[in-house]
């Protein structure tokens, strides 16, 4: 079910890539974080970078949402080169970056408040989709009053909000319990598929990236570089119970979990 | 406050003093405390004299314009040493240096630069608030979260509105802190101003009732300006709890 594919080079570019990384370098001083990036991300597909710690994921995430200048190498959004953060895109926060004086309808509002949209206008919006990730009657409620699942849920109605092509998240459920972080993982799922939007998702959890992703680009130790990529093909009609338990799924996991044992070592 | 599990206002302390005081002062042991009662008859018949309106006008005056510059200098230099290195390289070491020191011995200083009147009042006000307001806005848009100032940059958000819709809002909380010690400080500067000054305002009738030994007058004045400065704090306190949702974020 699983099925490996050779590394893309800079070539054969598709022309349903919605981004594409070119040869992109970052250094820190004297600390080198990536390496030689190459790759395409697919409109509408949600693709998982996965590594270990401190190899790179959120400056390569920081890098394309155009945050983060690269030290070489381009980026590319729709064709056209990144010089900067743009509509197309929106990013989700690993410490959620919501602001603690504005309650969270404001906070959902924020991007599209800084966009100029009427109030009325933007409170419709935000509304639908504190709905949409199961917040609503929380509107008038201040960030320090929700728990951290919740507030990332906050995080991810505002990207939603902007309507962006794009959604970048870092590590987006790491302050989540484990019993949440399923039910939210299956949210996701369903968003991706509501939404139709690409998405680029960073996360430490082997089961949770095979769970939700179309494709799992696994990043080497420091400097980051692409080692291997897997599209997991898993058939995400069925319940989760069930999913979770596929022989194709375990297989995959194990498999990552093979791909990334010789970097544990 | 609670005495053997029966709760005890918080005024019980005060009337408690109050009553040491008056029998203290009855028994006459030293003329310098007069009886609690005829102290707040000597400050009823006080606020009524036309000397005590003019030195409260007086003092206030100085208060709200030394307040009023600390904060208009003290807010936006603070801001800018905490966002602008080369500001904080060149005021760092001053700003540090003054919130420490006793500002009082300047006082004679400003009295040659400014002469015996309101000025010199006016200028230790703000001599003795701004520091602290200066070290507090600096604190506050220092502690920014790098992240909070990365969303409004992914969000399109231009320099100018990060500044205002996230900086300064971030900032807010240390700000008004600032503020609150700045005017409890500004308190003690217009005091001290004016009673080494001692031709104006306060600072005249302090020397005027303790040179006459009329302690009535001497108490009820120094309980007046307690009293304010205390209700003064408790005003902003008051205020900085409406925006309490800060607190609870950090
Ligand atoms: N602003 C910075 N200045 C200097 N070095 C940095 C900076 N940001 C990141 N680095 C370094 O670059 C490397 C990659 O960091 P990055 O945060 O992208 O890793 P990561 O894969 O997201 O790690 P984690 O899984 O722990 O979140 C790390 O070694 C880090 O120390
Ligand atoms: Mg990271």
């Amino acid at each position: 079910m699983a099925n490996p594919i050779p590394l893309r080079t800079a070539d054969d570019a598709t022309s349903d890539a919605i981004v594409e990384v070119r040869e992109i370098c970052k250094r820190y001083g004297d600390i080198e974080a990536l390496r030689g990036i190459n790759l395409d991300f697919e409109r509408g597909k949600l693709t998982t970078l996965l590594g270990p710690s401190g190899c790179g994921k959120t400056t390569l995430l920081k890098i394309i949402a155009g945050l983060v200048p690269a030290t070489s190498g381009q980026i590319r959004i729709n064709g056209r080169v990144v010089t900067g953060p743009g509509p197309e895109r929106a990013f989700v926060f690993q410490d959620f970056a919501l602001m603690p004086w504005a309650t969270v309808l404001r906070n959902v509002a924020f991007g599209l408040e800084l966009k100029g949209v009427s109030q009325a206008e933007r409170h419709r919006i935000a509304r639908h989709y504190i709905n949409e990730v199961g917040l609503s009657g929380f509107e008038e409620k201040y960030p320090h009053e929700l728990s951290g699942g919740m507030r990332q849920r906050v995080g991810i109605a505002r990207a939603f909000s902007v309507n962006a092509d794009v959604l970048l998240l870092d590590e987006p459920f790491s302050a989540v319990d484990e019993q949440n972080r399923r039910k939210f993982q299956e949210d996701l799922l369903r968003l991706v598929d509501k939404e139709r939007k690409t998405f680029l998702f960073v996360t430490h959890s082997i089961e949770e990236a095979v769970y939700v992703s179309d494709r799992i680009v696994l990043l080497s130790p420091r400097p980051g570089r692409v080692s291997q990529i897997i599209e997991p093909a898993i058939d995400r009609s069925a319940a989760p119970d069930v999913i979770r338990r596929d022989k194709g799924y375990l297989d995959v996991v194990e498999e990552i979990w093979q791909g990334l044992r010789q970097y544990a070592e | 406050m609670t005495l053997s599990g029966i709760r005890i206002p918080m005024m019980t302390s005060l009337i408690f003093w109050m009553l040491v005081w008056e029998i203290v002062g009855r028994m006459d042991i030293i003329f310098l405390i007069p009886p609690m009662t005829s102290v707040i008859a000597a400050g009823v018949g006080l606020v009524q004299t036309g000397s005590w309106q003019a030195a409260t006008l007086i003092t206030l005056r100085s208060f709200v314009l030394g307040m009023a510059l600390a904060i208009a200098i003290g807010v936006p230099l603070g801001v800018a040493m905490g966002r602008i290195k080369v500001v904080d390289n060149i005021f760092g070491l001053w700003v540090n240096m003054f919130v420490s020191a006793p500002l009082s011995a300047l006082v004679p200083i400003l009295m040659i630069l400014f002469g015996l009147g309101e000025t010199t009042v006016f200028v230790t006000v703000f001599l003795f608030a701004v520091w602290i307001i200066v070290l507090d806005a600096r604190a506050g848009v220092m502690q920014v979260p790098p992240s909070l100032i990365e969303m409004g940059r992914s969000y399109g958000a231009s320099r100018f509105t990060i500044f205002t819709k996230i900086i300064l809002l971030s900032a807010l909380p240390e700000i008004l802190a600032g503020i609150r010690i700045g005017l409890i400080r500004g308190v003690k500067g217009v005091v001290i101003g004016q009673i080494l000054v001692s031709v104006i305002g306060y600072g005249e009738l302090f020397e005027l009732y303790s040179r006459s030994f009329d302690m009535e007058r001497f108490w009820a004045l120094t309980i007046i300006l307690f009293a304010a400065a205390m209700l003064l704090s408790a005003a902003v306190e008051h205020f900085e709890k409406r925006i309490e949702y800060y607190a609870g974020a950090r």
